[in-house]
């Protein structure tokens, strides 16, 4: 602690204008500037989510052509995963990390630097292609071939290209925080002491690493059916459209743990410290952690139950989906052992955690019904699924970044949000999601399919009821940007550990974090634990 | 500290590999199985003289046609079922014709169900070992020659091949 007083004193800040973000190597300031590029894409991927909804307020066409609800489903999806909730998680990852483990930044600043620019140039790419002759890609985010390859529209090339750089971008920034936790510990500072952040954060690069350049191939074949007359995912060709979806689902079903486990990594470190107590069964959360990780790599084909595999191939996926409540169910009952009996505070990061807790459960308890392979057959499709990822993605990993934003927001800026509108942010986000995902659970039962612009007329009344709670929520989050906003100018001071219950070597720096931290290693405790 | 980003670069690539690699992996999976009906692309060989004939029992082939995404063309067998005894030639004649005024240049895809079984129909003469050219409305009768593997599962007592037809015209003529 001595130590590090010392070096804060010296005059080493940034340098000045905008050098300083496009050069810097530093990697709070690369946190800053991941999430505020997934903030931007989260309202870009918004408004389409908007357009989404407000066509589907009413049965009938109102508002856009069907060729233009296709494009805004497909990139709402491919936005809000690649661009909006994967940086955010990388932008806490890139903020927190270093704090948490006691090093001075990241193990290879300027790849780190490198892995952040390329997304805005992705980005813009993946956004330009609804601008161009053919219009965006409109095969949904899945791009199931040979929707995405014979039936494409031309600017599908521009889409895989886009794809391409995230999943450099994703890779790098993989290889970076392994290195980063394996490395740059603080000495003494064993693995089992880790936060679960890191934990979680370790677990899904390597889940990063295994399943990005299997996209990154998927894409590729793609790229050589349209181009240069190959036949992987052409019949006529003697390839199969079936086999895009085993590639596809390989990334794909690891890419929902992707975004799902920093989640949990940051809801483990949240509810110990509004409970007052520690995380509950720690060594049980990090092993359920790697079983998650290993289970999601077998069991991809639970997305394809309808494509006429055999039955011990169903019989496999369906009870090897199953398998994953297990350690599933370890880590929901660690939290609510952590919270029983707790001497338990409310603050907006504990509710939204508190909400992440409840909503992301009923999201499992939805998967169950889906892994059912018989069963599936009727939900296949459905606005049910649509239901089960978005309570799986909202009340799920963006509730939990929410909560991440205002549990360390004052360590960022130096000052305390404005805890009433937070409140405010949360129950309106709260009632918003449960009101728009919700009744999605019912119209999908009754066999409303997704994707469509247009539906049967005895869906109408819940789609209505899902398009005002759509628009509660997105209107919402502009308070969002508000309290941010208004914490960044100005507030209450925050001190060091500005929350009584935490733990963690983050909170022995003053908040704000100055700009180099643990430039010498912080002192370990043998007997102290740092999660 | 140089060694674990190195590591995880080649771990990266080699996945970049194996997703191209689940290309063949796949195909000989299906082909081991049976799954998704892929009979062989090549002609069987038959040899009349040691073919042994199993005239205990009699197997019914049915056969279906497709055409894919409306392809103008008339496509159907002469007989829609037949009956053979496993080991036995069954023979008969699939009908094309370009009902278009262009040149349309087709491919058959064929498919076996139930999926159990792909491996024991074998295809002596076929169409669809090569694409078929037809100038406009011209007319064309195929042949087909299979044969019932005489190791048939005992309780399969009728099975279905089935033929998507393709249109490659632009496909083809770019190569």
């Amino acid at each position: 602690m001595e130590a590090n007083t010392h070096l804060q004193s010296e005059p080493h800040g940034p340098p000045s204008g905008i050098m300083r973000w496009i050069l810097t190597t530093n990697h709070k300031d690369i946190g800053t500037m991941y999430l505020i590029f997934s903030l931007i894409m989260f309202f870009v991927g918004g408004a389409m989510s908007m357009v989404i909804r407000a066509e589907l307020f009413q049965p009938g066409l109102q508002i856009v052509e069907p060729e233009f609800f296709n494009q805004m489903t497909t990139l709402h999806g491919l936005i809000m995963v690649f661009g909006a909730i994967m940086p955010a998680g990388v932008g806490l990852a890139n903020w927190m990390l270093p704090l948490m483990i006691g090093a001075p930044d990241m193990a290879m600043p300027r790849l780190n630097n490198w892995s952040f620019w390329l997304l805005p140039f992705a980005a813009i790419m993946l956004v330009s292609t609804l601008f161009m002759e053919g219009g965006g890609p409109n095969f949904g985010w899945t791009f199931y071939a040979p929707l995405s390859t014979t039936y494409a529209p031309p600017s599908t090339t521009y889409f895989i290209f886009a794809v391409h750089i995230l999943g450099i971008s994703s890779i790098m920034g993989a290889i970076n925080i392994i290195a980063t936790i394996l490395n740059l510990r603080a000495p003494n500072l064993t693995m089992m002491k880790l936060p679960l952040f890191a934990w979680t954060w370790l677990i899904t690069s390597y889940l990063l690493i295994a399943v990005m350049p299997v996209l990154a191939g998927a894409v590729t074949m793609m790229l050589f059916d349209i181009h240069f007359g190959t036949s992987f995912f052409n019949a006529a060709g003697g390839g199969d459209p079936v086999l895009f979806q085993h590639i596809f689902w390989f990334f794909g079903h690891p890419e929902v743990y992707i975004i799902i486990l920093p989640a949990f990594g940051i809801v483990s470190s949240i509810i110990p410290t509004f409970s007052r107590k520690r995380l509950f069964g720690y060594s049980a959360m990090v092993w359920a952690t790697a079983s998650i990780a290993f289970l999601s790599l077998i069991v991809w084909a639970h997305h394809m139950f309808t494509v006429g595999m055999p039955l011990t191939g169903e019989l496999f996926f369906m009870l090897a989906t199953m398998l994953i409540a297990v350690p599933t169910g370890v880590k929901v009952f660690n939290w609510t052992a952590t919270m029983f009996r707790g001497s338990i505070s409310f603050e907006t990061p504990m509710l939204f955690a508190s909400a992440f807790l409840v909503l992301f459960t009923m999201a499992g308890f939805s998967g169950l019904m889906l892994s059912i392979a018989p069963a599936n057959m009727q939900y296949h499709d459905t606005y049910f699924v649509v239901g089960h990822f978005h309570y799986v993605l909202v009340p799920g990993a963006l509730f939990s970044v929410f909560a991440a934003v205002y549990y360390w927001l004052p360590k960022w800026t130096g000052y305390m949000y404005d805890e009433i509108l937070g409140k405010v942010h949360f129950w309106l986000s709260f009632i918003g999601v449960n009101v728009t995902f919700f009744p999605m659970h019912f119209v999908g039962l009754a066999g409303m399919p997704r994707r469509i612009p247009d539906y049967a007329l005895q869906f109408a009344d819940f789609n209505a009821i899902s398009s005002v709670g759509g628009f509660l929520f997105g209107v919402t989050q502009l308070l969002f940007v508000f309290i941010i906003i208004k914490c960044v100018k100005g507030g209450k001071k925050a001190s060091a550990k500005y929350w009584d219950g935490a733990h963690g070597l983050e909170w022995s720096v003053p908040s704000p974090a100055p700009y180099h931290t643990f430039v010498r290693p912080p002192e370990i405790e043998e007997d102290k634990d740092y999660f | 500290m140089r060694v674990t980003p190195a590591k995880l670069g080649l771990i990266a690539l080699a996945m970049f590999g194996f997703g191209f690699l689940m290309v063949p992996i796949y195909d000989v999976f299906c082909k081991v199985t049976g799954l998704n009906g892929k009979t062989d692309v090549n002609a069987y060989q038959y040899d009349p003289k040691i073919a042994e004939i199993d005239t205990s029992r009699k197997v019914e082939v049915q056969f279906i046609t497709t055409k894919n995404e409306g392809m103008e063309w008339y496509f159907e067998p002469s007989i829609y079922s037949i009956k053979v005894h496993p080991g036995e030639v069954g023979v008969l004649d699939f009908i094309a014709e370009n009902l278009t005024a262009r040149r349309i240049i087709g491919q058959a895809i064929p498919s076996v169900t139930p999926f159990e079984v792909t491996n024991y129909l074998h295809k002596v003469e076929c169409f669809c070992f090569a694409t078929q050219v037809l100038g406009p409305h011209e007319k064309m009768v195929m042949p087909l020659r299979i044969i019932v593997d005489p190791n048939l599962p005992k309780h399969i007592k009728k099975l279905t091949l089935s033929y998507t037809l393709f249109d490659v015209t632009s496909f083809d003529e770019s190569m």
